[in-house]
């Protein structure tokens, strides 16, 4: 049975914990706004992208269309860009996806399709390269602040590998930011170029004037789309990674204070019993004498 | 004149402007234009630039670095790679 002393020092360190995780929690909710500010702010641009470009697609059409956005016709050779945080302590938010991405690794596998992967965030290639050490192609790490900058690298290595032939089909891996109480890991098809069928024609049909030619406009836009795909998913990462380290935080919290209010009990009932014992044995020895 | 002009600048980084509005000027990659209201479908690359969009008598102007701009019968759009409102000193 432990001490009284060893009972404080515990209830001392479990406190201390608290402190650490309550502020945490803070510091993540402070980041949380301003990475939902900057992902909410990304999102108009990259939707507007999409639309253009879906403007786009439907005036070309055959063998004229750019690879980029129709593909190479092949799917053999896949490329999956994993995209998690850079750190954890945020509940399940880094593993749910890597699992995501894991299960349509294994199943590309499984169907005898060359896989190759190319992570994003420490966390991500931590738990891949246990396990996909060979695939692995290349990381990258995430900077302080999310901009163009940061994307345009990840963009160009998967150029890279689109021009070389490794990569027919590339899939990204984020985490979509629904609310802060709920990422929900998603795939986005980058190449070939995921184009929103739904979107209603707006031109009404019109013949739309390109200025220079139509090829050349979606030769420098599909790649412009690419960067800022990548951007727009990584800033939704951002932002669901702070939502997910507050809430874990907030139960770390409250589990340290439930733990503290049960050490406390035991404590005092410890302490009790210990000075119950010393006034019987007090009386006990006044009334030997 | 009862019609306008919807137009919206957008970054990467952030929603700009977005309203309706009289005019637009725009640097185009061959050349600067100008859009009024019903212009025809319309697409082109950006230059280097000021985009000056006119409403009544308000202007306001932003300096924008690449990027596109797309015309279509719903309004305009300036996807520009960097922009910022450029604010003109009074003379």
């Amino acid at each position: 049975m432990a001490s009284l002393k060893d009972m404080r020092v515990q209830i001392a360190s479990v406190k201390a914990t608290q402190k650490i995780t309550k502020a945490m929690q803070m510091v993540a909710a402070a980041k949380l706004k301003r990475a939902q500010d900057a992902a909410e702010n990304a999102r108009p641009y990259a939707k507007r992208m999409a639309e253009v470009i879906a403007n786009l697609a439907r005036g070309v059409s055959g063998d004229a269309a750019p690879k980029l956005l129709a593909g190479t016709g092949s799917t053999q050779n896949h490329l999956v860009v994993v995209a998690t945080a850079d750190r954890g302590l945020a509940g399940g938010f880094n593993s749910s996806i890597v699992r995501a991405a894991r299960e349509h690794i294994r199943g590309l596998i499984a169907e005898g399709k060359t896989v190759r992967i190319l992570t994003v965030g420490r966390k991500g290639l931590d738990q891949l390269k246990r396990q996909y050490a060979d695939q692995i192609v290349g990381s990258f790490e995430l900077a302080k602040t999310l901009n163009l900058d940061v994307a345009q690298p990840i963009a160009d290595a998967i150029f890279t590998a689109f021009d070389n032939g490794q990569a027919d089909v590339v899939t990204l891996y984020y985490s979509q930011f629904r609310s802060v109480i709920s990422q929900v890991p998603t795939p986005k098809q980058l190449i070939p170029a995921e184009i929103e069928a739904t979107t209603e024609e707006t031109s009404g049909g019109a013949v739309y004037e390109y200025e220079p030619s139509e090829e050349e406009i979606l030769e420098t836009l599909l790649p412009r789309n690419l960067t800022v795909q990548i951007l727009a998913s990584l800033l939704e990462n951002n932002a669901g990674f702070y939502a997910a380290q507050m809430s874990a935080m907030d139960n770390a919290t409250r589990n340290a204070g439930e733990m503290i209010k049960a050490m406390n009990l035991k404590y005092n009932r410890k302490r009790q019993a210990q000075i119950t014992t010393e006034l019987i044995e007090i009386i006990a020895g006044a009334e030997a004498i | 004149m009862a019609e306008k002009l919807h137009v919206s600048l957008v970054t990467p980084e952030k929603e700009l402007f977005s309203g309706d509005v009289d005019q637009v000027i725009a640097p185009g990659s061959e050349g600067e234009f100008g859009v009024l209201v019903n212009h025809a479908p319309f697409m082109t690359t950006l230059a280097e630039g000021m985009v000056t969009i006119l409403d009544g008598d308000k202007k306001r102007m932003y300096q924008v670095r690449g990027g596109f701009a797309d015309v279509n019968a719903e309004g305009m759009t300036i996807l520009a790679e960097s922009a910022e409102e450029y604010v003109e000193t009074v003379h």
